[in-house]
């Protein structure tokens, strides 16, 4: 136990490592960005009215010390830790004054629950299905699964969302292609919300759970295929051990130790994937609110969006690892 | 060398194929060099035509030869997919060496580091980059960004593999005879490491291609240089589909299908050609 609680203490600290070294680096490289906030906000308000040039000067003097983008740097970074650990990451600037928090923390339900829905779907359907591949190797049925995962796995997040959006949108337009829910159902737990939900979370669910299946599965064949010729699975099957039970308690449980470490490392390309998704279908989640963020020149909202991106996925990481060694007895957490 | 090739063209079925949808695509991209068109130039023929003898594949709405302009964008991105590899092997190697025959601090500050990279999700990174350079991320810069995440997963398996070598007799013996670290690593230790090299080097090319790809349909590189993804961007941004112009959307993805299997099937039957139990698999034995 008290190899354990180390080994946890040592994992939580490579994770508070991650968070400063990225969230540093989120935060320097937005503050070095040529995009004026001020001159952004200066030409939404200005556009089409008429102010004298008076007006807009004082408005430009307004605003910089409203923004605060004439401290030095470094005492900007200061602050920017302070209100960190009060989780204030400082106002939005193209919707001021809303926080920035608050407009993640709106977002931050759909992501985590695509997210969440699709590696829990392709983790398990890809490695249970990949190891009876690799125990029944003579499987037309697995085989087909094989070339379908061959087919599809290496294609972008990106286009395989495209060609969905293209065939669910324009050549069978069946499944709603944009948008959490429809527009005209109230939010909350009420039926007609979550049945709309569930809807429209079907493309971008699948999108995901395409191209994330065929990694495990294709992972999950080649270690119980290198498995079933080791000699304690040939003793089994001689020993009249239950075939079900060979394949799910002697081969598979072994070969899931290295998929939990790949999910662990895969967790970060995953998230990407899912952001990129739900730009595809204007799923109002993170990856959405960081496009929209990115092309308004609002760098506290980027750097928001970031942080948080940056936060989860080291968290994600870190309870995996912390699973690890409860799951797989033979590794000393020494 | 060749007579590896001609084995596993002739056994290794993934391989044969991998190779051949590669070939279709480097031989595509090789045509631009024969190209009668400059593919920055907008609206130098008809456009919104349908494919034709005349133009192969169409022509977009803003009036250019969409076989031609898909010679240079496929060019474009097979050029930036092997710059990105090339840089981040290079980085992995000389990292996972390093990390792997040193030991010691140098290599638990290496890891560190390379844990680090590891967690950080790359998409919202290259996202803030191009917030920062705008148009001033040219495809050079972007490839050096992307080198400099693209290394941690092939710098571990390459230190775990230089962690074996290190106590294996042949390194033992260069160093009694008084071989530099140095030369160790990149004379003796290198080749052993190679077919490691090779196989990320495919996975490397297709996970680069992909952020590109992803990159540019949302407009977040140079939109002026032609490439596979910036197609897809002008393509999406005259709205294709809805006026009706497939080609320009259809006849792209369906290389970029091709391309992607193609590496991909490289990828998978190098690793297998690495790993002697599913050679041994393969042939029965």
């Amino acid at each position: 136990m008290r190899g354990y609680l180390r080994f946890a203490l040592k994992r939580f600290l490579l994770l508070v490592a991650v968070v400063f070294a990225g969230v540093s680096a989120a935060f320097f490289v937005t503050h070095l960005s040529p995009v004026s906030p001020v001159e952004t906000a200066l030409a939404r308000i200005t556009a089409r009215s008429h102010f004298s040039p008076d007006g807009i000067a004082a408005m430009r003097a307004a605003l910089t010390d409203m923004y605060g983008v004439n401290e030095p740097l470094l005492s900007k970074y200061a602050n920017f830790w302070r209100r960190f650990v009060q989780g204030d990451l400082g106002p939005s600037l193209i919707a001021f004054p809303t926080p920035a928090m608050s407009l993640v923390r709106r977002a931050l339900p759909w992501t985590v629950g695509l997210l969440s829905f699709a590696i829990i779907v392709t983790w398990l359907v890809g490695n249970i299905l990949g190891g009876l591949a690799g125990y029944y190797q003579k499987n037309r049925f697995l085989k087909l699964f094989g070339v379908v995962a061959i087919g599809v796995q290496p294609i972008p997040y990106y286009i395989v969302a495209f060609i969905l959006l293209i065939i669910f949108g324009f050549l069978w337009p069946v499944l709603p292609i944009s948008g959490g829910f429809s527009m005209t159902v109230t939010p909350g737990w009420n039926l007609r919300f979550i049945s709309s939900v569930a809807v429209h979370a079907i493309l971008p669910a699948t999108a995901l759970v395409l191209v994330g299946f065929g990694g495990w599965f294709l992972g999950m064949r080649a270690l119980v295929s290198n498995i079933v010729t080791e000699d304690y699975v040939t003793y089994a099957e001689l020993g009249g051990v239950a075939r079900s039970r060979i394949v799910f308690n002697y081969v598979i449980r072994n070969a899931m130790v290295p998929q939990i470490t790949a999910l662990a490392m895969a967790l970060g390309g995953i998230f990407s994937g899912t952001v990129i998704t739900e730009q595809v279908f204007s799923y109002p989640g993170l990856g959405s609110l960081l496009i929209e963020a990115v092309n308004g020149g609002d760098y506290s909202l980027v750097l928001a969006v970031s942080t948080v991106a940056i936060i989860a996925v080291a968290s994600a990481i870190f309870i995996v690892d912390l699973l690890h060694p409860i799951l797989d007895p033979r590794i000393r957490t020494e | 060398m060749f007579v590896i090739f001609r084995d596993l063209v002739r056994h290794n079925l993934e391989f044969a194929i991998g190779i051949t949808l590669m070939g279709i695509v480097v031989a595509f991209t090789l045509l631009s060099f024969f190209s009668p068109v400059n593919p920055t130039h907008i609206f130098v023929t008809m456009p919104d035509r349908p494919p034709s003898w005349t133009h192969l594949f169409g022509t977009n709405s803003r009036g250019q030869d969409l076989f031609w302009q898909l010679t240079f964008a496929f060019r474009n991105t097979l050029m930036f997919g092997l710059t990105v590899a090339v840089i981040s092997r290079v980085i992995s190697i000389t990292v996972g060496l390093l990390s792997g025959y040193l030991g010691g601090w140098v290599d638990r500050v290496l890891m560190f580091v390379n844990d680090i990279f590891v967690a950080i999700p790359t998409f919202p990174v290259l996202v803030l980059f191009y917030f920062v350079l705008r148009s001033n991320l040219d495809t050079l810069t972007l490839a050096l960004i992307m080198a400099g995440l693209g290394w941690p997963f092939d710098a571990r398996l390459i230190r775990s593999v230089a962690l074996g070598l290190k106590h294996r007799e042949f390194t033992r013996h260069a160093v009694f005879a008084g071989m530099t670290t140095r030369k160790i690593m990149f004379e003796e230790h290198l080749p052993y490491v190679m077919p490691i090299v090779f196989a990320t080097f495919m996975a490397n090319m297709l996970w680069s291609i992909g952020l590109e790809v992803t990159l540019a349909v949302l407009g977040f590189t140079n939109i002026n240089v032609p490439t596979v993804g910036t197609t897809l961007y002008w393509a999406i941004n005259h709205s294709a589909l809805v006026v009706g112009v497939w080609w320009w959307i259809v006849i792209p993805i369906v290389f970029i299908v091709i391309m992607f299997i193609g590496l991909f099937l490289l990828a998978i039957s190098m690793n297998e050609y690495i790993d002697p139990r599913s050679r041994l698999n393969r042939m029965g034995a």
